[in-house]
């Protein structure tokens, strides 16, 4: 489930509210360092807390700096099914007994190794033992599940009026939110430092299969999923961006539950988390409570950076997908990640050429020329905290090519490096970034995602405010200068989907049990 | 640092978690019969268990600020709503009238009038020049079709927000619709019926509805090449003129004067001819023809299965009960459906559904589960069972209680912002419901009782009447769905017509 709440503009609430705050308009950085209060507890975890106060709700983020980009060679998707367990419950909440419940945990974990261990043997595999092993593991799970109860953490907190609940892992991060009545403050706060602390591997292998099918949804059952899927997997030959994020079946289909618990070890630590709380809270009375139960999690050391660095691109690359389905056509060229200087130069192409009914890939592709149904170049994909990707792709119309749509993208972006954008086109961009960010300060979740994402991303949440500095400065000749040096031949990686009678092969589950 | 999230293709960047809801926003389903033994539903908690021990202090005051209704003379009736928060205003007009009303003949004309109306501007200034103007100032007019309204709304920074109402307003009054952008539009649906049969959630979505409203309901049917080739921009100009004279609603949020905007308002609309009031609608509801249905698809490992019957609006007195009925159903992490399909069988990530209900018709009921082709029957069988469990699986106190407080809990989300009021009362206006409705409807799913919930169980799910649908792939469906002992497995031809070209096909 996707959960990026995005209610276009908002508002607020309570008449007398609303008449005692009409003087303060929540618009600028200097209103929101008043609202806003920072903490970083002892054991490394940032607390922010955004005072507004317009309905009596709340909304949080909790932001871990890990994703399936730091899933282990052998073990991809891990850091998502780490996140599902996140929902299972703790020793408190989701057990009747957990003494018990974790001596049997630890004989499905038992179970499992030795299933796995025959399973995996590449030679003298004897299938009856194999049989005996995953009925030993089916039990195993059996009389751990006697003392389950299902749900109890989601369940709590729904009763308790949480909206939106839902987490996300990208190949970045992880995060976790919902809203809920300001009353509910302390209870969230337990509910979600509990389950940071205290993660239990409950249900872990049913789990696992459903995770597995949500693998089947968006990936092997879509075409564009599977596009997407291989394009990443041949632009990049060592960054785990090129890994499948939800995990190869094979992979993901073998995690198991030590793995897991690992993962967690390692990277939700406190100095690896940002938790931020916004709506109608009062920073003075909150950060005691908050204080209290987020110094619960483990301190220690920010886990060390990934030292594997893309290798720069030198030679061009190609996927074509023969199937029954509409064509489609993408092609992405690396690019720097997020801190580099040049960061808002690559929003500036994406906006110009991208954004809405003025923008030159709509004019062009779908306007002018009438071959494509949408058309458009954004960045970065599939994350921002690494090298990335600028990403074109176009729709076809009925009766036209990928290739047609790659020589029309290939004509947007000479332009591109041949003549400089217009200073219309580029007021157009600094004046929608401006107003889009405003846009976004009156959705307490957005706003929760933001502060905590820009803490995590630079370590100051102002950033989202001052990037507009940095939007200001982008000037025509440094878009002429990236698209030059970015968007040539042999950094590009080309995928299509072409339209074939009979797919070639029907996806089959990979060798997961 | 820009966000990927919000932009490209799909849900292919970050996966999450969280789930069900996904499916289906609707609601689920009840039950009534006593026998077997409840759900594993939390025990009664005999001491209290450590978050039972926080205090939970008295919700802060909290009266959301309605907007003010005006009234005008010839019928059309404005909303205002202040909001100073932001230097934003917004607004929009509704208008009765939406594809339900299209002739057959010309299906998709709406979705057609929808593009076209803003894309080709006015008089004044022609669509692209509008682009122009408004995306320079960061502002938005977009127009739209809907199934039984179309609709025209703005927004900008306070600043230009005068320029930008009287463009809308232009646009509104004196459009000019272009053979040009009604082609491009033409050409942006066509796009999607030759690719409506490349995703299974799509297909089965879409088939679902049929099968409950039928293929030619004017809720159900579907935009060809041939309909949407037969839009002339004549037709266009038309629809707009008849639609125009209807009773508008117009609204507007944000950061304004309220006597000036007021004033502006008046003075725009006040001059308009008096409204007609929409003819009344005689469509008949028959729902599904019980059994099976199947439509094969190959390049897929995962089956969709939408268990489908027919819904209530909400103008049914039931509909608090059904609700209630619903969240145990299908509703949240806890509902049996999850409960049971998802967490219990490990069969599924997306499951849920119930009994959705529309303003002014029969929704529909729907069931929706996604599973690997292997394991289609076991989890249909599951999923049915949950809804023959309704009736037979007596709702415990537990239930009630839990399904209560997860609705009534989170009711304050339905009016956490202006925006959502703003949007409620327009929609509560246009289908003729009292301003009041969200506070008499939240009183009455307080008083849902286990009675109730057996009652409505009784009366409103009847498994025997429902349709399944799978859409999945054949070969790799083992056991097979005859299994299923709902019959044999109707086909459903989901070919897409090629005008010119009888009986040829594009692919499935």
């Amino acid at each position: 489930m996707q959960g990026r709440v995005s209610f276009r503009f908002l508002a607020l609430a309570l008449l007398a509210v609303a008449m005692a705050a009409a003087g303060a308009k929540a618009q600028d950085l200097k209103s929101f360092e008043q609202r806003i209060t920072t903490k970083v507890l002892p054991n490394g975890l940032t607390l922010i807390i955004c005072e507004r106060p317009e309905a009596p709700v709340f909304s949080y983020t909790t932001f871990v700096d890990a994703g399936d980009v730091n899933d282990p060679t052998g073990e991809s998707g891990l850091a998502h099914m780490f996140e599902h367990l996140a929902f299972k419950g703790t020793s408190e909440i989701g057990t009747t007994d957990y003494a018990a419940e974790k001596v049997a945990l630890a004989k499905v974990e038992a179970a499992n190794d030795a299933y796995e261990a025959e399973y995996l043997k590449a030679v003298g595999r004897d299938p009856r033992k194999l049989a005996e092993l995953k009925k030993a593991f089916v039990e195993a799970q059996a009389e751990a599940h006697k003392y389950v109860i299902p749900n109890q953490f989601t369940d709590v907190a729904e009763r308790n009026g949480a909206e939106g609940m839902n987490a996300e892992t990208g190949l970045d991060e992880t995060i976790y939110f919902w809203s809920m009545p300001e009353n509910r403050l302390e209870l969230w706060a337990w509910l979600e430092s509990s389950r940071l602390v205290d993660t239990v591997p409950r249900e872990f292998y049913k789990e696992r299969d459903v995770v597995i099918e949500e693998r089947r949804m968006r990936t092997d059952s879509n075409p564009e999923g599977r596009l997407f899927e291989q394009f990443l997997a041949t632009a990049y030959v060592a960054h785990n961006y090129g890994r499948s994020g939800i995990g190869w079946p094979s992979e993901v289909g073998q995690i198991n539950a030590t793995e897991a618990l690992e993962f967690h070890k390692k990277y939700y630590v406190g100095s690896n988390i940002v938790v931020a709380v916004v709506g109608d809270v009062k920073a003075s009375e909150a950060l005691p409570v908050l204080e209290r139960y987020f110094s619960l999690v483990p301190g220690g050391p920010k886990p060390e950076e990934m030292t594997t660095v893309e290798p720069r691109q030198f030679a061009e690359k190609t996927v074509a997908i023969r199937e029954a389905t509409q064509p489609i056509y993408l092609e992405g060229y690396h690019r720097p990640d997020y801190r580099d200087p040049d960061d808002a130069v690559y929003d500036a192409i994406s906006d110009i050429l991208s954004n809405g009914r003025v923008s030159r890939m709509y004019r062009s592709l779908v306007r002018d020329q009438q071959i494509a149904a949408e058309a458009a170049g954004v960045s970065p994909y599939p994350g921002n905290k690494y090298p990335g990707l600028f990403v074109f792709y176009a729709v076809p119309l009925p009766g036209h090519t990928p290739m047609e749509m790659r020589d029309a993208i290939h004509k947007e972006i000479d332009k591109l490096k041949t003549a400089d954008v217009t200073d219309n086109e580029l007021a157009m961009y600094k004046t929608r970034t401006r107003a889009d960010l405003l846009r976004g300060l009156a959705n307490n979740q957005g706003l929760a995602n933001d502060l905590a994402e820009y803490q995590t991303r630079y370590g100051d949440w102002r950033q989202l405010f001052l990037q507009l500095d940095r939007v200001d400065k982008v000037t025509k000749a440094d878009i002429r200068r990236v698209a030059s040096k970015v968007f040539v031949d042999s950094n590009r990686t080309e995928a299509w989907i072409e339209t074939a009678q009979q797919s070639a092969a029907a996806p089959k589950d990979g060798g997961a049990q | 640092m820009k966000k990927l999230e919000k932009i490209v293709l799909a849900g292919l960047m970050s996966i999450a978690l969280g789930g069900c809801r996904q499916a289906m926003q609707q609601a689920p389903v009840p039950v009534a019969a006593p026998v077997t033994p409840a759900p594993p539903a939390p025990v009664a908690e005999v001491s209290a268990k450590p978050w039972e021990k926080i205090p939970i202090p008295k919700l802060h005051d909290f009266k959301p600020q309605q907007p003010k209704r005006i009234e005008l003379k010839n019928g059309i009736v404005l909303f205002l709503e202040e909001d100073h928060e932001l230097p934003f205003v917004s607004g929009s007009v509704l208008i009765p009238g939406g594809s339900r009303d299209e002739d057959p003949a010309k299906t998709g004309l709406v979705e057609l009038y929808g593009d076209a109306w803003r894309t080709s501007g006015t008089a004044n200034m022609d669509g692209d020049a509008l682009d122009d103007l408004l995306e320079a100032k960061a502002a938005h007019i977009e127009t739209a079709g809907d199934v039984d309204s179309t609709s025209l709304s703005w927004d900008s920074l306070k600043g230009d927000s005068d320029q930008v109402f009287s463009l809308a307003l232009d646009l509104l009054l004196h459009p000019k619709f272009s053979a040009e952008k009604l082609q491009l539009a033409q050409q942006q649906a066509a796009t999607n019926i030759v690719r409506r049969n490349d995703d299974e959630n799509e297909i089965a979505g879409r088939e679902a509805t049929k099968l409950v409203y039928g293929a030619n309901s004017p809720y159900t049917r579907q935009p060809e090449l041939a309909t949407i080739g037969a839009v002339t921009v004549d037709d266009l100009k038309a629809w707009h003129d008849r639609t125009l004279g209807g009773k508008l609603i117009v609204s507007v949020g944000g950061d304004f004067d309220p006597v000036a905007m007021e004033a502006k308002l008046r003075a725009a609309f006040e001059g308009l001819p008096p409204v007609t009031p929409a003819p009344a609608r005689h469509d008949v509801f028959a729902g599904p023809k019980p059994g099976l249905s199947f439509i094969d698809k190959e390049d897929v490992n995962q089956s969709n299965v939408e268990i489908v019957g027919l819904g209530t609006d909400r103008r049914n007195p039931d509909v608090p009960a059904i609700a209630v009925m619903n969240e145990i159903l299908g509703g949240g992490f806890a509902s049996r459906l999850i409960q049971k399909v998802r967490t219990e069988l490990g069969l599924a990530y997306a499951v849920g559904g119930g009994m959705s209900f529309a303003y002014d018709h029969p929704a529909t009921f729907r069931v929706v589960v996604l599973t690997k082709s292997a394991t289609t029957v076991d989890a249909t069988k599951a999923a049915l069972a949950e809804i023959d469990g309704l009736n037979s699986r007596p709702f415990t106190q537990v239930e009630l209680d839990r399904a209560k407080d997860n609705i009534l809990n989170s009711f304050l989300f339905r009016y956490d912002t202006r925006e959502k009021v703003l949007a409620e009362r327009v929609k509560l206006e246009f289908y003729g419901y009292p301003p009041d409705y969200l506070e008499t409807y939240k009183a009455a799913l307080e008083k849902v009782t286990l009675a109730d919930l057996d009652r409505v169980a009784k009366q409103y799910i009847h498994p025997g009447k429902l349709a399944v649908l799978v859409v999945g792939n054949g070969p790799e469906i083992k056991p097979g769905l005859e299994e299923l002992k709902l019959g044999p497995p109707q086909p459903i031809d989901i070919t897409i017509p090629m005008p010119g070209k009888p009986g040829a096909t594009e692919q499935k």
